[in-house]
């Protein structure tokens, strides 16, 4: 990773990534939605808000995914000084934020007609709302301390600590038997329980969800490079 | 139960959440870069 430690090395890639990630994203994303709104067929238990799952797994994914992206940012950070850890951190925060809202509220939009309630304290949910909170608070957090010239380190402590968060939300439907369901896809044995007919464009959905999250992320950081540049030749041109 | 408003509410809430975010990133990166270019011009 210390290959990209150069931020005009890693704006060298970024730049085409960008592009890239996002109109694939965006073109598969259209796709599976199309598809698991108008053609997927309903669930023989769960009926037509089934069809919330392909929005709703992609998002739990990349807000989850976002906090461990979050975490390894902030050891690369703490451990190897990589200078760019902190600003990929940073730009995660927002869209990690953002999907598991996402995934809060569509699963409260599934849980009406499925369950009969919009909220239940549950293991998973309650979870999600917690992930939901620290990633809150790792903004604010990141916020203030940039703000003070900081480099970022109590915020990179706190990305480390809050993955705890990470093994509660992904064993919380087989720690307490609540009311959300269990894990239909395990990915370590490649095994399913989900009928192709709905996994394909779950799959296609969540690929295109996360190389989207991908661009956002690289346009974030893009930006805060940026304005980083132009501070400091604000600085040198004022000192002169 | 009609499941029909509940799946159209959730797939509206997703689609302006991920476009407004994509934009808004779009849009600060676009005028960040363009601000470092101007400067540069005018160095």
């Amino acid at each position: 990773m210390h290959v990209y430690a150069n931020p005009a090395r890693f704006l060298k890639i970024a730049r085409p990534l960008t592009a890239w990630f996002g109109w694939i994203g965006a073109a598969l994303i259209a796709g599976a939605l199309a598809y698991g709104l108008l053609l997927a067929p309903p669930d023989y238990l769960q009926g037509e808000s089934a069809r919330i799952l392909y929005i709703h797994v992609p998002a739990a994914w990349l807000g989850m995914a976002g906090w461990t992206g979050i975490a390894v940012a902030s050891l690369m950070q703490l451990v190897w000084r990589h200078p760019l850890a902190a600003v990929a951190g940073r730009a995660i925060a927002v869209p990690g934020a953002v999907f598991t809202f996402v995934c809060l509220a569509t699963g409260s939009l599934w849980g009406r007609p499925t369950w009969g309630t919009y909220w239940e304290w549950d293991g998973r949910m309650t979870s999600m709302l917690v992930l939901l909170f620290l990633y809150l608070a790792y903004i604010a957090l990141a916020g203030a301390e940039k703000e003070k010239g900081g480099e970022g380190r109590i915020t990179a402590i706190f990305g480390l600590v809050g993955a705890i968060n990470l093994p509660i939300i992904r064993y919380s439907v087989v720690w307490w038997n609540t009311l959300h369901q269990g894990q239909s896809i395990d990915i370590v044995q490649g095994r399913s329980s989900i009928d192709a007919s709905m996994l394909w464009p779950l799959l296609a959905s969540a690929l295109g969800f996360t190389l989207l999250f991908g661009a956002i992320v690289l346009m974030r950081m893009r930006a805060e490079l940026a304005r980083s540049k132009l501070e400091a030749r604000m600085r040198r041109m004022a000192a002169s | 139960m009609n499941h029909w408003p509940f799946i159209i509410a959730a797939y509206a809430v997703a689609l302006i959440a991920t476009s407004g975010l994509t934009w808004w990133s779009w849009a600060a990166m676009r005028r960040a870069e363009g601000e470092v270019d101007q400067l540069r011009q005018d160095s």
